[in-house]
């Protein structure tokens, strides 16, 4: 083929062709080799460290959550506690006033039941005591009053006919 | 962008004092290649950078095989052809022959310029890496910016074109591919020294990249893609008798498909350069023509200039991009699994 006709632009040449097969080969070995994979890989390593840590970020969010609800549980858990254990304490301070009360009347009343028996023992006494002195003294007024009335012997049998009588009736 | 400009007194005086401008030659002399790195001329006197001429000769002549030399050092058996778009020629025997020419042109010097310019930058950003913390730091500024360019292209364009599961390997050559690219387009938009050759926009060095693709996506494709070719899922007529037309369509595709990379990539460059280089062309137009002429094309063309300009910087990046994902998409395709019927 006769390229002499083609213009110079479309002409083979061998020369040129050999000097960028070397050039092209100097700088693809060169880039290849410590451009493109530098840039690349760092660039690589960058995204794979951001995605990692957005990972990372989610996660810690995550258990932050998680930490604020266990939390959360945790004060309800004592605060529940709480109210029983307030709740336990009144009732045993209840208890507590109850049983003294209780132990307040038992008491209260073991001691009015005491008083009434020392009363009564009192008033036994004090009524037997009247008693034997009413006798006496009914005696006494008695021995004047016969004294005085059975001067004779009529008077006399009457009343221990009427005192008859009474006793009888009486029985 | 008015920088553009700067490569006009070159062209004002190529065109010859009062001579017509030929501007289809001043374009296409321009996007060849050369043997020295033209700056500017001025009042006739040229003013460029000497670059260093290979030779191998091909006569056999059992002396100087070799020859290291600039173009105004030539030796007498070599010449410029001019019928051959001014590339050197040797006499033998009365014969021109064509001898191994490994010369420094200036799309090769161009190219290795994008190459130091590639490896100043990714080790300067690898060096970042090196001495920072992955985990505590990013980086910010140049670095940062092309960390987020590479990762664009690694996440979006590689990874999802050949898939999560095979891309690893093809990573780093889609990397180089898009970024040897995207800076030989950008820097081809400098229209002063450290740019503007025309390197994307010469055949063989699209043709190279396209080869390069091609064995990518061929030599680690895996039994499916081979399967697919030579015994696609068709009914039988079609792919053993009476002629295997499926297979040779689908084998021909093998090719077409870096073909169609290599067309874009190169039509695209070339024409953005020729677009622009005629635009700058019609500014001298114009003045030959008179000066209300000039003025009123002068006005449009730079406008235009400026726009393409813009327009170009788009394109330098698209057909990065487009060249790198069908690159991935086709290895991609390479290593389809087998569909569930």
């Amino acid at each position: 083929m006769d390229f002499s006709k083609l213009p110079a632009i479309l002409t083979p040449d061998l020369g040129l062709l050999f000097w960028m097969l070397l050039a092209f080969a100097v700088v693809f070995f060169v880039l290849a080799k410590y451009g493109f994979p530098a840039i690349v890989g760092m660039v690589e390593e960058r995204n794979r460290y951001i995605e990692d840590s957005l990972k990372k970020a989610h996660e810690a969010q995550e258990r932050l959550a998680n930490i604020e609800k266990e939390g959360e549980s945790i004060l309800q858990e004592a605060r529940a506690k709480q109210a029983q254990i307030l709740k336990e304490a009144a009732e045993t301070r209840d208890a507590i006033v109850e049983q003294a009360q209780e132990k307040a009347r038992a008491e209260g009343a073991r001691l009015l039941e005491d008083a009434r028996v020392a009363i009564d023992q009192e008033k036994k006494a004090a009524i037997a005591d009247i008693r034997q002195q009413v006798a006496a003294l009914s005696v006494g007024i008695a021995e004047k009053v016969l004294k005085q009335s059975l001067k004779d012997d009529k008077a006399q049998m009457d009343l221990i006919d009427r005192m008859l009588d009474d006793v009888s009736t009486d029985k | 962008m008015m920088v553009a400009l700067l490569p006009v007194p070159a062209l004002a005086n190529e065109g010859g004092e009062g001579e017509e401008l030929d501007i289809p030659e001043i374009v296409l002399e321009h996007l060849a290649d050369s043997y020295e790195w033209h700056i500017a001329s001025y009042q006739g006197s040229h003013i460029s950078i000497p670059l260093p001429i290979i030779l191998r000769s091909a006569s056999d002549n059992p002396g100087q095989k070799w020859f290291f030399c600039t173009a105004h050092s030539l030796p007498e058996q070599f010449f410029f052809s001019e019928e051959h778009h001014g590339k050197i020629y040797e006499r033998v025997g009365g014969e021109e022959v064509r001898p191994l020419d490994l010369s420094i042109t200036k799309s090769v010097l161009q190219i290795w310029i994008v190459v130091a310019v590639l490896i100043t930058v990714f080790l300067s950003c690898a060096r970042w890496y090196k001495n920072h913390d992955a985990k505590s730091e990013a980086p910010k500024g140049f670095v940062g910016a092309m960390e987020m360019i590479v990762m664009t292209i690694h996440d979006d364009l590689i990874k999802s074109s050949i898939g999560e599961k095979h891309y690893k390997p093809y990573a780093p050559y889609l990397l180089t591919v898009f970024f040897f690219i995207l800076t030989c387009n950008l820097i081809g938009l400098i229209p002063v020294f450290p740019g503007g050759a025309n390197v994307t926009g010469n055949i063989n060095i699209t043709f190279f990249l396209a080869v390069c693709t091609m064995l990518a996506i061929n030599l680690f494709a895996n039994k499916e893609y081979w399967k697919e070719i030579f015994w696609p899922e068709v009914p039988l007529f079609l792919k053993a008798y009476p002629a295997p037309v499926m297979p040779l369509i689908e084998l021909f595709g093998v090719f077409t498909k870096p073909f169609a990379l290599m067309i874009r990539l190169f039509a695209n460059m070339m024409a953005g350069h020729a677009v622009i280089l005629s635009f700058t062309c019609v500014i001298f137009l114009g003045w030959s023509m008179g000066v209300g002429f000039g003025l009123g094309l002068n006005a449009f063309s730079i406008i235009m200039l400026l726009f393409m300009n813009a327009l170009e910087l788009l394109v330098a990046f698209v057909q990065a991009y487009v060249f790198t994902m069908l690159s991935a998409v086709f290895i991609g395709l390479a290593h389809k699994e087998h569909h569930a019927e």
